[in-house]
């Protein structure tokens, strides 16, 4: 009985513990730690390595906050969420924010009450053919087996498909990508469809990737992105801005390369604004001037962390597509800093 | 006709039985190829082993141990072996095993200058986490092992709850021992005051004491204790638990304070006080009628969602509380199976002898009633230390959900059945290990003669 008492001890300490929660700003800055949500584990966006260092293109924008806010891109507290977790983990507060390849959808935003803040990726649902099939369009599939994780969107937007295009299908739920590899290559199923970043880094692990063909329909929207709570806007504008501050960046030219010759002073107005060297933007968020070099400073702009973590130089290799810039044709717009 | 009548008159030397009822010839005749539907089974059920081992064999050990990813495994296999199929890539347990063993935990938060990261210490890497499991042990010993072990050594026992949260959480050594002086206080007020208000009142100040102690008081006088005297470690937050440690550390707390609860439980149940009854029935009944899984999404969301924002309660806390009410509710029903199987005679007998009902209990019931329990108990216990693998579901990194950490890695993603062998093996061991203790204290306390 001593180990219970003394456990019941330790509740009631942490209960005391807990104290009324002002603004999540004030809240991170008395905390000098950002706690924020990410995955469990996703190839290219968030992972440990072997010193469990959290790496990724969700775990920068992670980092990034905690540089624009407590000056420190480590003084982060990441905490794994899973599909079925996240969201109590954020509504609860257990976590700041959420960046965790998360679609933004109604239901989420209005019904969940949260606020994505931005996209940072945009995604579709894709599907992944063995060559042997002989298939070139997802129209083909009529009475194929197909692997689909369980509890996601995927799932919903499968069913819809399949129906609007009155063709059948036979389901094979799988729990995790690393089992739906394993089925989909032992054969339980003839596709696998899953969001086409997790398609493609998927692919690029087997051992001859080309005998497998990504189909050329996309079935969904799946614009992925930060969230936070509603109701605490001043939260919400630092993260947005952090966001679009690397969008920005990468329209703008600025790099981590030479931001620090930009920083000194430029001709373009809008750089100068966004690297704190005039204007009060920075005020503004409760933040300082140079929150927006800090952010910078971490990976880069938008484009360097995407080819980084994600993109075609990387195992996983995705062409920009989509989250190119707009000026490239791509839906990557930020609002102007001004 | 002739008299042809034989007596054998001196014995005949003992002969050797036939070469083919000895030895090994022997042995397989009698039990693989006794008749031939026993030699069918045993060729097929030979062929089936073939069949499992040339496949498992060549792959546990014609394998690749070093590398950096999966596509380097795969090149040094094809270079090697020419084909990339049934070779295993153990360079991920390489490379992680001491991340599948310990988690996020930093190899040297030993004091607080010496912290994470930094080697230049004398201490070995991992101390606190591997002392606690070498305390664990010797805490255990004397419980385990009565007969070959000193009875001092209960003295770990008694203050290993308190030294195992400290060893693992780190902070100042004087809130377990503040936690400690907690129960000294129930123990003084029950001493001095039961004399002044009774007995009644005594038991009610016994349990009131040390809680108003715990909740307003322990934590101010350690903190002040801590300003004169600073003595402590370095204090590692929950979120860096994982791994095999973090499977252990539930396991443990779950099965050692599981146990004394389902005593009570046990004897709650039978227990002639409706109230008493009532409680333990349904504390039983409900929790046997929940799915671990569910009590773990309590303690994960549910909880969360109730309690005010901003709310610390420690979230590995939480699965230990979950845990431990799950498994007491099984060991609960287990010890009244051999509650119930105890002749009614005993219980007579220990009235007859004129002892009191916790007398009856310690001297006579439990001690048969635990020894008739034994396979029961080790059977829950191995089951929830198994369970502990479901915290992956909520978000914890236990060995399964870190698996899934170091598969999304570009290095590793694709990698499957090795980090499952690693977990399945280390798991193997632990429980194997549960089983064949149970098995020797059934031998060692087994007091009838057969």
């Amino acid at each position: 009985m001593k180990k219970s008492v003394f456990l019941g001890a330790l509740t009631i300490a942490g209960l005391a513990a807990g104290a009324v929660a002002a603004g999540t700003l004030d809240d991170v800055k008395a905390r000098g730690k950002l706690n924020c949500g990410v995955s469990t584990g996703l190839v290219g966006f968030a992972a440990p390595d072997a010193n469990g260092e959290w790496t990724g293109f969700d775990v920068t924008v992670c980092r990034a906050v905690a540089a624009a806010v407590l000056n420190d891109a480590s003084a982060v507290e990441f905490v794994p969420t899973t599909g079925k977790t996240r969201f109590t983990a954020l509504a609860s507060g257990e976590v700041d924010m959420l960046a965790r390849n998360t679609t933004w959808t109604f239901s989420r935003d209005v019904d969940l009450k949260f606020e994505f803040v931005g996209v940072n990726y945009y995604d579709g649902q894709g599907f992944m053919v063995p060559k042997d099939l002989g298939v070139s369009s997802a129209k083909e599939l009529d009475g194929a087996t197909v692997c689909i994780q369980t509890g996601t969107t995927t799932e919903l937007n499968l069913a819809d498909f399949f129906r609007s295009n009155n063709i059948s299908y036979e389901p094979v739920p799988i729990e995790t990508n690393a089992e739906a590899q394993q089925q989909y290559l032992a054969g339980a199923c003839d596709v696998y469809t899953t969001d086409a970043s997790g398609l493609a880094a998927t692919r690029a692990t087997f051992e001859s990737p080309g005998d497998h063909v990504l189909l050329p329909e996309i079935i969904s929207k799946e614009p992925l992105g930060p969230l936070v709570r509603h109701g605490d806007n001043e939260w919400g504008d630092v993260v947005r801005w952090t966001l679009n501050a690397m969008i920005t960046a990468e329209e703008l030219g600025v790099t981590s390369a030479n931001m620090g010759e930009l920083a000194a002073g430029t001709n373009n107005p809008e750089i100068n604004r966004l690297l704190g060297t005039e204007g009060t933007l920075g005020e503004m968020l409760g933040l300082d001037a140079e929150w927006a070099q800090r952010v910078l400073a971490v990976g880069g702009n938008y484009g360097e962390i995407f080819e980084k973590n994600i993109g075609e130089s990387t195992p996983i290799g995705l062409a920009r597509g989509l989250n190119a810039q707009w000026t490239d044709g791509g839906l990557l717009y930020s609002p102007p800093f001004r | 006709m002739s008299d042809v009548s034989f007596v054998r008159t001196e014995m005949l030397a003992e002969q050797a039985p036939p070469a083919t009822s000895v030895g090994v010839v022997g042995w397989l005749r009698a039990n693989l190829f006794s008749s031939w539907l026993n030699t069918i089974l045993t060729i097929i059920s030979l062929g089936f082993i073939w069949y499992i081992l040339a496949g498992l064999i060549p792959w546990v050990f014609q394998s690749v141990w070093n590398a950096n990813s999966l596509t380097e495994c795969r090149e040094i296999m094809a270079a090697t072996w020419g084909k990339t199929h049934g070779h295993a890539c153990w360079a991920v347990i390489n490379e992680r095993w001491l991340q599948l063993l310990y988690g996020f935990y930093p190899p040297y938060p030993i004091t607080p200058e010496v912290n994470v990261g930094d080697s230049t210490g004398f201490l070995p890497a991992y101390l606190r986490p591997n002392l606690a499991m070498v305390l664990f042990l010797v805490a255990v010993a004397p419980v385990l092992y009565s007969d070959i072990v000193p009875r001092q050594l209960l003295i770990v026992t008694a203050a290993y709850p308190f030294l195992l949260p400290w060893l693992m959480w780190g902070g100042t050594i004087w809130a377990p021992i503040m936690v400690a002086a907690g129960l000294g206080i129930g123990y003084l007020g029950y001493r001095f005051l039961s004399p002044v208000i009774g007995a009644l009142g005594g038991v009610i100040l016994a349990i009131l004491l040390p809680v108003i102690w715990w909740m307003f008081l322990s934590g101010a006088v350690a903190g002040a204790i801590d300003s004169v005297i600073p003595i402590g470690i370095a204090e590692v937050e929950s979120r860096k638990f994982g791994g095999l440690m973090l499977a252990v550390l539930l396991g443990i707390v779950a099965i050692g304070v599981s146990l004394p609860i389902g005593i009570v439980l046990a004897l709650g149940r039978q227990s002639d006080l409706l109230i008493v009854k009532g409680l333990c029935v349904g504390f039983i009944e409900f929790i046997r009628g929940v799915p671990l899984i569910t009590l773990l999404f309590v303690a994960s969301t549910l909880l969360n969602i109730f309690m005010p924002p901003g709310t610390n309660f420690d979230i590995i806390l939480r699965v230990m509380i979950m845990m431990t009410l799950f498994a007491a509710a099984y060991m609960a029903e287990v010890i009244r199976g051999g509650l119930a199987a105890l002749p009614k005679g005993q219980y007579e007998g220990a009235d007859s002898l004129g002892l009191n009902y916790w007398q009856a209990q310690r001297l006579i019931i439990m001690p048969q009633a635990l020894k008739i329990s034994i396979p029961g108990i080790v059977s829950t216990f191995i089951g929830i230390f198994k369970d502990t693998t479901l915290v992956s579901i909520i978000g914890l990194l236990d060995p399964i959900g870190l698996s899934q950490g170091i598969r999304s890695n570009a290095a590793w993603n694709g990698i499957y059945w090795e980090l499952f062998a690693f977990i399945a093996l280390v798991f193997f061991v632990c429980c194997f290990s549960m089983s064949r203790y149970s098995m020797y204290l059934e031998r060692k306390l087994r007091t009838d003669h057969r």
